[in-house]
C-alpha cells in the first residue's frame, strides 16, 4: 500500500482523515499513484494535475523521503521507501498569507 | 407560506440564507466549502432543490458541487472542461495573441425546463453545457470560435463569460456576456453566435464604438420581456428594447454611471436597479455612501435608496452577480458586498437590513423563492 499525505482542503473535498491508502502496482510512479488516487475518489481528479493537460497544478509539490520530487517525470519511481509504505507521499500546497 | 433561500457565494465558502415570506428573521448556514471560492451557485427553476455550486481553488483548480436538497448536502460532479477543438489565441492585456486557458467557472445557469441541464460561462471565454446533472460539461464552441474571437481581451478580472441569460418566451435564444468582449446572443441553443453591441461607446478601445472589445458587466432581463435588456457597462447603463440588436444610454442622473450589478424587479419590467461605483480605479460608492439607485421608468429618471444603507464611511463594492429579486410581492431586492454584508429589502428597495453582515468577501447572490 502507498501512503499520500494530502492537504487538508484535499482531504475534505475527499472526505477522508489523515492518510490515504491506495494499491499500485509496480514500478510504483507518481502518475501511477495520481492514476489510483484519482480512481479512488474521483472527486480529486483535476485538483492535484490539470484534467486536460495533466500538468501538476502550479501551487502544489511532491515530496517524499526529505526530497522535491516535483520535478521528476511522472514515469520515474519513486524512492523505495515510499514504494514499500515505509514513508509517505507528500502533495503538499503552497503556503501562501493572500486571499 | 412562502419561503425565499438566498444563496450566497463568497471568496471563502458558500453560505444559504433562508426565510419566510416575511423576511425578517433569516437562518443562516454555513460556510459550506469553507476556504475555497465560491464565484456562483443556483438553484434549478424546475427543481428548486437542485443546486449547482462553482467551487475553485488557486491551489486545486475547479469542482463544480450539486445538491438534491436544497444546500443541506452536496456531491461533487464533473470538473473537467475541456475546450473542444483547437483552442486558438486571443488577445492578452499586452495586445500579443495568448491561447485560450480555462481558469474557472464564473457563471451557473440552469436551464428552464430541465434539472439536469445546467449551461456554465467560463475563463478564458466559453460558454459550456452539461445534459447530466453536472457529471459531463461539453462546449457549445461556436462563441469561442467566433470570427471576432482572435480580438478579444481580457478585463483585470480576467477574460469571463459572467453572464448568461435564457429567454423564457424563446427557446434556444441566449444571451452572454463577456468581458472584456461584450454581449452576444444565439437563436440557435448556442450553435452560432453574433455580437450585439451596437450603440455602446467604450473609451479605451482604438474605435469607440466597434463591434467587440466592450467591457459589459452585466445584462438582466425581466421574464415577461425578453426582448428587453439592460447592461451595466463598465462606464454607462444602457438599454436595448429590440434584443440587443441596438442600445441606448440610460445613465442620465446617476452620480456615477460605473458598476457591476444591474437586476429587474420581479414584476415591474420597467423598475431596475443598479448600485453606483465611483470609478474603475476607485471600487468604491461615491462620497462613501452605499446607495442602490432604482429607476421605475426603464432608466434615466433614478431614485436614491438609502434606507438602511450605511451613508458615510462606507467603501465597500458590489460585484456583477451579487445582486438577486426574488418573486414574492412586495419584491423582495438582494445584494452583498465585498466586506461580508448580505443587504435585503421586503418592499422593492425602500428600506433595507442586513441578513448578514460578517461573511467574506461576496461574490454572488441568488435568491429563490419558494413555495
Amino acid at each position: 500500500m502507498i501512503r499520500v499525505i494530502l492537504p487538508a482542503h484535499l482531504r475534505t473535498l475527499a472526505r477522508v482523515d489523515g492518510e490515504v491508502k491506495v494499491d499500485v502496482a509496480a514500478p510504483v510512479t507518481v502518475g501511477a499513484v495520481l492514476d489510483a488516487l484519482e480512481a479512488a475518489y474521483p472527486m480529486l481528479r483535476g485538483t492535484i494535475r490539470d484534467q486536460v493537460t495533466r500538468q501538476r497544478r502550479d501551487f502544489l509539490r511532491f515530496f517524499a523521503c526529505e526530497q522535491d520530487l516535483s520535478h521528476d517525470p511522472p514515469d520515474t519511481p519513486l524512492p523505495e521507501a515510499v514504494a514499500a509504505g515505509a514513508e509517505p507521499l507528500l502533495v503538499i500546497g503552497a503556503m501562501a498569507g493572500g486571499g | 407560506m412562502s419561503r425565499v433561500r438566498v444563496l450566497v457565494g463568497t471568496r471563502k465558502g458558500a453560505f444559504v440564507l433562508t426565510a419566510d415570506a416575511k423576511r425578517e428573521q433569516w437562518d443562516v448556514t454555513g460556510p459550506h466549502f469553507g476556504g475555497w471560492e465560491i464565484y456562483h451557485l443556483k438553484g434549478s427553476p424546475v427543481d428548486p432543490d437542485r443546486l449547482y455550486a462553482s467551487q475553485s481553488s488557486g491551489w486545486f483548480g475547479q469542482v463544480i458541487q450539486r445538491s438534491s436538497d436544497g444546500g443541506r448536502t452536496w456531491e461533487t460532479v464533473g470538473n473537467k472542461f475541456a475546450y473542444d477543438g483547437a483552442t486558438g489565441t486571443h488577445q492578452w492585456y499586452d495586445g500579443t495573441p495568448h491561447p485560450w486557458e480555462f481558469a474557472r467557472v464564473w457563471h451557473l445557469e440552469p436551464s428552464l425546463t430541465d434539472p439536469d441541464t445546467v449551461y456554465a460561462g467560463v475563463e478564458d471565454a466559453a460558454l459550456f453545457r452539461t445534459t447530466d446533472g453536472g457529471q459531463s460539461w461539453h462546449e457549445l464552441p461556436g462563441l469561442r470560435t467566433h470570427t471576432s474571437a482572435p480580438s478579444w481581451q481580457p478585463g483585470a478580472g480576467g477574460m469571463c463569460l459572467h453572464t448568461i441569460l435564457l429567454d423564457p418566451g424563446r427557446p434556444g435564444r441566449i444571451f452572454v456576456a463577456i468581458s472584456a468582449a461584450g454581449a452576444f446572443r444565439s437563436d440557435d441553443d448556442g450553435a452560432t453566435w453574433r455580437p450585439i453591441n451596437r450603440g455602446l461607446r467604450s473609451e479605451g478601445i482604438p474605435d469607440p464604438h466597434a463591434e467587440v472589445g466592450h467591457c459589459v458587466h452585466r445584462i438582466a432581463m425581466h421574464r415577461s420581456r425578453p426582448g428587453v435588456l439592460f447592461m451595466q457597462k463598465h462606464w454607462d447603463v444602457m438599454r436595448s428594447d429590440d434584443a440587443g440588436d441596438s442600445w441606448r444610454e440610460v445613465s442620465g442622473g446617476l452620480p456615477s454611471d460605473f458598476g457591476f450589478p444591474i437586476d429587474v424587479h420581479a414584476h415591474e419590467p420597467e423598475t431596475i436597479y443598479v448600485v453606483p461605483i465611483k470609478s474603475d480605479s476607485e471600487h468604491y460608492p461615491p462620497d462613501g455612501k452605499l446607495r442602490v439607485y432604482r429607476s421605475r421608468t426603464g432608466g434615466n429618471e433614478w431614485e436614491a435608496l438609502t434606507n438602511g444603507l450605511p451613508q458615510r464611511h462606507c467603501y465597500v463594492n458590489v460585484l456583477r452577480d451579487a445582486m438577486a429579486v426574488d418573486s414574492l410581492d412586495p419584491c423582495g431586492v438582494y445584494f452583498g458586498t465585498t466586506g461580508g454584508q448580505v443587504y435585503a429589502s421586503a418592499d422593492g428597495g425602500d428600506r433595507w437590513a442586513p441578513i448578514v453582515r460578517d461573511l467574506p468577501s461576496v461574490v454572488s447572490v441568488e435568491v429563490q423563492t419558494l413555495p
